[in-house]
Formats: C-alpha cells, structure tokens, sequence
C-alpha cells in the first residue's frame, strides 16, 4: 500500500472520532507547546546573561591582588599591595596576548557640587579604559597622557551622577565638583551602560587619572587591581598564562611559592553563568518533557482503544489480503498522524506562547529553531514508539477471530 | 472443466487446552470452473472450518489443499494474504463494511492491497463492480445509509473487484429477510451464469436450492453430495414474493 494511501486511511479513521482524536492530540500540543516555551525562556537567560558580560568586555583578563601568607597567618587579598604601578608596563611590553592595560585605583566619597552630594566611587583609570571596558565618552572628551603625567585634577562623570548633582539631562562638562574636598573639572560624560548581571549601576562612578587618584585622593603609589585586554576573546586563556609567568617573574616569586595576585577572565565567567542557566534550560526542558511523554502514554491508549474498536475492520482488510505488514503501517501512520499534527500545532501555540511570556513578563525568551526541530523530531519518535505496540498487536491478530470478534 | 478447488483427505484439529477437537477428519473435495456449490450442515458440523481454509484465513493440520493450481498447505501468512487478495472474494453473513466509508471506497479495498493497480484503474473497477450488482445510484451512500440488501450487494461488488477465480460467501442471507435473501441468491445466480465459481456456506435448504451441488457435512466429515435436481431460479421466486407494503 502507498504512503499517500496510508496516510488518506489514517485521516479519514481520525476524523471518524474528531473530538477523541483532538484530546489525544491535546497532550501532544501540550508538551510540544511547553518544551518550546521552557526552552526559550532558558535559551533568552541564557543569551541575557551572556550579552551582559560581553557588555563587560569579552576580551577583559582582570589581575587583582592575592591572598598571602605571611608568617603563617593568611592575609586577605583586599589588603595587599602586591600591584604595582610597573606591573603594567612590564605586562604590556611582555604579553603578546595582551592588547592594552590600564591600572586601577579606587576611592569612595561623596562627590559635591553646589548644594547638592552625592555618594560614588572614584576610579582612577589611564587612557585605555574606555577602550579595555567597552565604554565611550558621550559628551566632551576623555583626559590626555599630559594630565595623566601632570596627575590633573579632571574626572568624567556617569550618568547616574549627573542626574543626582545636576538634574537629568543637564551638561555638567566644565562645571566643576569636589569629591573629598578636592575639585575636580568635569571634562566628560561617560555613556550610560545600566545595571551590570549583578545588579551594580554601572552609570555611578567618576572617572579619573590614575595617578590623580594615587597622589590627590588616596595617597598610596600601589594599584588596586589592572585591567587588560586581550587581542581577541578567544586569546584570554593565553593572556592569563602569559600575565601569570610575567607577574611571577616581576615579583620574583619561587617556583614554590604561591602566586600573591589572581587572574580572573570574563570566558570563565561567562562559562561559569552559562553552565547555571544551562541547567536551567535543562531543567525546565526536562518538566515539559514529562508532559510530552504523558501525551505520548495518552496516544498509546486511545490506539488501543482504537485496535480494539476496530477488530473486525482489521479481521475484513486481512482477510481481502491486507498483510501484518499492511496493518502495522496503517495504524502507525495513524499515531504518528495524531503526534505530527499535534506537534505543529504545538510548535505554534510554543512560539506564540514565548512571545506572550516574553512581552507580559518583559523576560527575554528566544526560541530558537534548533528547539522547534527537536520537539518535532520528538513527536514523530514519539508517535512511531508509543504506536508501535497497538499497532503490532493489530497486525499480530489472527483474521478468523478479529472477524468474528463482538 | 479445469478443477479450481482440489481438497485431499485434509484434516484440521484445534487444541483447546489439553483437549483436542477433530474439526475436519479427511474431508476430500473438487470444485469445477463454473460451479455453484452449497455448504450445509449443522453447527459444529466443520463447515466454517472448510470455509476458513478454502478462503486461506487457516491451514490444514494434514492433508492438501490445492487452489488454482497452487497447494496452499505450504504458504507463509504473507503469501496466504496475497493470495487472498488476488484469487478470492469474500462476502460475510454481517457484510462487514467499513462504516462511515462511502459504497465506492468499500469496493475500492481489496484493490488498494494490491500495488499494481493504479489509483485510476482502481476505481474504474469498483464502478464497474458496482454497476454489475445494481448499485450505480449509491456508490456514494454510506452503510448507514443503505438496506441489508443494498450493504450485502456492495459486499458483493468488493468480493468481485479483484477478479477472483472463487467467491466465498458465509451465510450471506443469513441477516436478510426471505424476499431480500432471494434477491441476493438471484444476483449470485446471475454471477454464477457470467461464468463465476461460488462457494456458498449456508444452513437454509430453501437457499441451498438456488445453487448446482449440495454438500452436506456431519461431524467432521462429508455425510452426502448431491447435484441438485429441481433447481430453484431466485429471480422468478422473487417475482411471487408480494412487496411487503409497509
């Protein structure tokens, strides 16, 4: 018997029973629907996650001070004054992976202008911050070389601050302000970036010098921590490598020692997130997989029910010459009818469903087509597993009793 | 005439638990081309047995059963339904038409298990199948929708799409009231005058009448066989009977 023939029986049997096969296929729709929603809701997790710590900078390899022992008593790395501000040339002349370095110096205070404070950090950065942090100057412009060397008394300002000293919207570039009694001139607006994954404003800060920040306002001549990039996001492994033996060599540290600063990049970051919200994904696929493996155990039964309906249609078409074979495709096709069509339509009500999700509950959702493909993939094994058995029990029945059956 | 059916000393015994039933104890029986053979006998007599493995739904414990030239003791399950599908037709005492299928697509059945039939020809035959038992005005009702009668008529057309050398039917009246068992048993004769071979199972007499030789079995075995004489034509019995008014 043909497909197309196999198929013109398995529908013509289904719309026999339009409402029962409609409820069998409801399961199907169901989990289909559900798998795809779940899915898309870990996958734009996922995504979000991922595209705020690129945000950060992909490229970024971060060197903050070490824990230490000194004596036998273990030193917290916050403590330490292990970076220096030479570590930063040292890295950038003997890195080949590394791209730009800048130190970093940081201080918080309230900023003051007029009768209006506020409390912020100050960073104290060189010129290749904005470039290493993925940030760029909105309104004037970024501070020179010169006034790094000269340690100016000059700072940007983020978004956040200038909404709070200087209201919204208003230009604050030239006015100056005082940030631990020092005045700073405000030579720049930083542009606005939001919360970060944790949920840090990262439109709060001021931006200045690096040497401003160690001479003016900290008095300290080490650096809190050094920020680099690396050539490319697929060369931070190497980066890292590279700055660990230089640093090692630089601090003149023994084979058998430990290192007293760490090394941390944004690729072991992101994998660390992307393997939470994997699970997640998996998670959640794994309750609507349930559910489509209920709709499966429910087309098994309503085959069954269907076999045993129909015995003595299976005993006629055996006995005109209707093979086991013959039977067996017949009533596969019909459960993976049942299983296909509600899988579509599953696949429909899933998007849709995500779009919903995604604009009521403003969360990112992303279903992707590579989850539209496995759930259809599903449905048919679906349909070909759990209607196998009535199937084979329709095409194992002897032709003289399915014809006398009652 | 070439023998169609050839069966010799062919037994069949079913094993019901521990406890064996001799249904057939060496039954040995021809058919010629163009015959119109009875089966009679009363319940347990082996008749359906007989009937199940002239139509290939069963096989012998011993014996040979030789269709068309064939001995079909020797076939797999797949090779008895092809065999089925080319060489018989069935018509059953319950029609058994598929429901809510229209008469058209019933006829078209047998045809659609054999692949070398096309979708064109295939219900080209089942028209002509239809038109040759009267019903070329309801090939689109469905059985619901049809008398007893008209259900046993497309059964009819079904067991004659494929072109069998033998028609099986199991007490095809045996649903039917008089006036309409006659209208049947006029149509098998009039298929049986085409040339068509018929084996008829039945426990009626007056209907066993209607065909050319009366088989009679008893307890497993041939009691008598007799041709029949004083031959009854359905058509003119059928033109004494009054049409119930109701």
């Amino acid at each position: 018997m043909s497909i197309k023939n196999l198929f013109k029986i398995a529908m013509n049997a289904l719309l026999r029973n339009k409402f029962r096969a409609f409820l069998t296929m409801l399961g199907i729709i169901i989990g289909v629907a559900s798998v795809i929603a779940m899915l898309g809701i870990g996958e734009g997790s996922k995504q979000s996650i991922q595209s705020q710590i690129a945000g950060m900078g992909l490229n970024l390899v971060t060197v903050v001070p070490g824990s230490q022992q000194r004596g036998g008593v273990q030193f917290g790395a916050s403590t330490m004054q292990s970076l220096k501000e030479a570590d930063v040339a040292v890295i950038l002349s003997e890195c080949p992976a590394v791209k730009l370095a800048t130190p970093e110096v940081r201080g918080n205070g309230q900023a003051v202008f007029g009768a209006l404070n506020w409390p912020t950090s100050l960073y104290g950065e060189n010129e290749s911050y904005l470039e290493i942090r993925e940030r760029s100057v909105t309104n004037g412009r970024m501070f020179t070389d010169r006034e790094i060397t000269s340690a100016a008394k000059v700072c940007l300002i983020g978004q956040t601050v200038v909404t709070n000293l200087f209201g919204l919207g208003a230009d604050p570039v030239g006015q100056v302000i005082r940030f631990k009694k020092i005045p700073f001139l405000i030579i720049g607006v930083l542009d606005s970036k939001g919360l970060n994954t944790f949920g840090q404003d990262q439109d709060d800060l001021l931006l200045a010098p690096y040497t401003t920040v160690q001479k003016r306002v900290q008095a300290i001549t080490y650096v809190q921590s050094i920020y680099t990039s690396a050539v490319d996001a697929s060369s931070t492994g190497l980066a890292a490598t590279q700055i660990e033996e230089t640093l090692r060599r630089q601090h003149k540290i023994k084979a058998s020692d430990q290192n007293d600063f760490t090394i941390r990049n944004q690729a072991e970051l992101l994998s660390t997130f992307s393997s939470v919200s994997n699970i997640l994904t998996v998670l959640l696929g794994a309750i609507a997989g349930i559910s489509l493996l209920v709709g499966g155990i429910g087309i098994m039964n309503i085959m069954y029910v269907s076999v045993t309906e129909r015995t003595r249609e299976i005993g006629l078409r055996m006995a005109i010459g209707g093979k086991g074979r013959d039977i067996l495709l017949q009533f596969l096709s019909e459960s993976m009818l049942l299983s296909i069509t509600g899988g579509l339509i599953g696949i429909v009500l899933g998007i849709a469903a995500s779009k919903i999700i995604g604009s009521t509950m403003s969360w990112p959702v992303v279903v992707l087509p590579s989850s539209e493909i496995l759930s259809f993939a599903v449905c048919t094994i679906i349909g070909i597993f759990f209607g196998w058995y009535p199937a084979k029990k329709a095409s194992s029945l002897d032709p003289i009793d399915a014809l006398r059956y009652e | 005439m070439k023998k169609l059916i050839e069966i010799i000393s062919l037994k069949k015994d079913y094993y019901i638990g521990e406890v064996t039933v001799h249904a057939l104890r060496g039954v040995n029986l021809s058919v010629t081309e163009g015959e119109f053979v009875a089966i009679m006998g009363a319940s347990g007599s082996g008749k359906s047995t007989m009937l199940n493995i002239i139509g290939c739904l069963d096989k012998p414990t011993s014996g040979d059963y030789i269709l068309d030239g064939i001995n079909i003791s020797g076939l797999s399950r797949n090779e008895l339904a092809s065999y089925r599908n080319r060489k018989l037709g069935f018509v059953f005492q319950t029609y058994n038409l598929l429901p809510r299928t229209t008469a058209l697509d019933n006829v078209e059945l047998p045809l659609l298990y054999n692949s070398t039939i096309k979708s064109k020809e295939r219900r080209e035959r089942a028209i002509a199948a239809l038109e040759s038992v009267g019903l070329s005005d309801r090939m689109h009702h469905k059985p619901n929708q049809l008398s007893g009668g008209q259900q046993q008529r497309v059964a009819i057309a079904r067991s004659l799409v494929n072109d069998p050398v033998v028609i099986l039917a199991d007490e095809a009246t045996g649903n039917l009231d008089t006036r309409t068992s006659y209208e049947i048993m006029s149509l098998f004769q009039d298929l049986n005058s085409k040339g068509k071979t018929i084996v008829f199972v039945t426990h009626e007499p007056d209907i066993a009448k209607c065909t050319t030789r009366n088989v009679i079995f008893k307890d497993g075995l041939i009691l008598r066989e007799n041709a029949v004489t004083d031959r009854t034509n359905a058509a003119e019995v059928l033109a004494s009977i009054p049409i119930e008014a109701d």
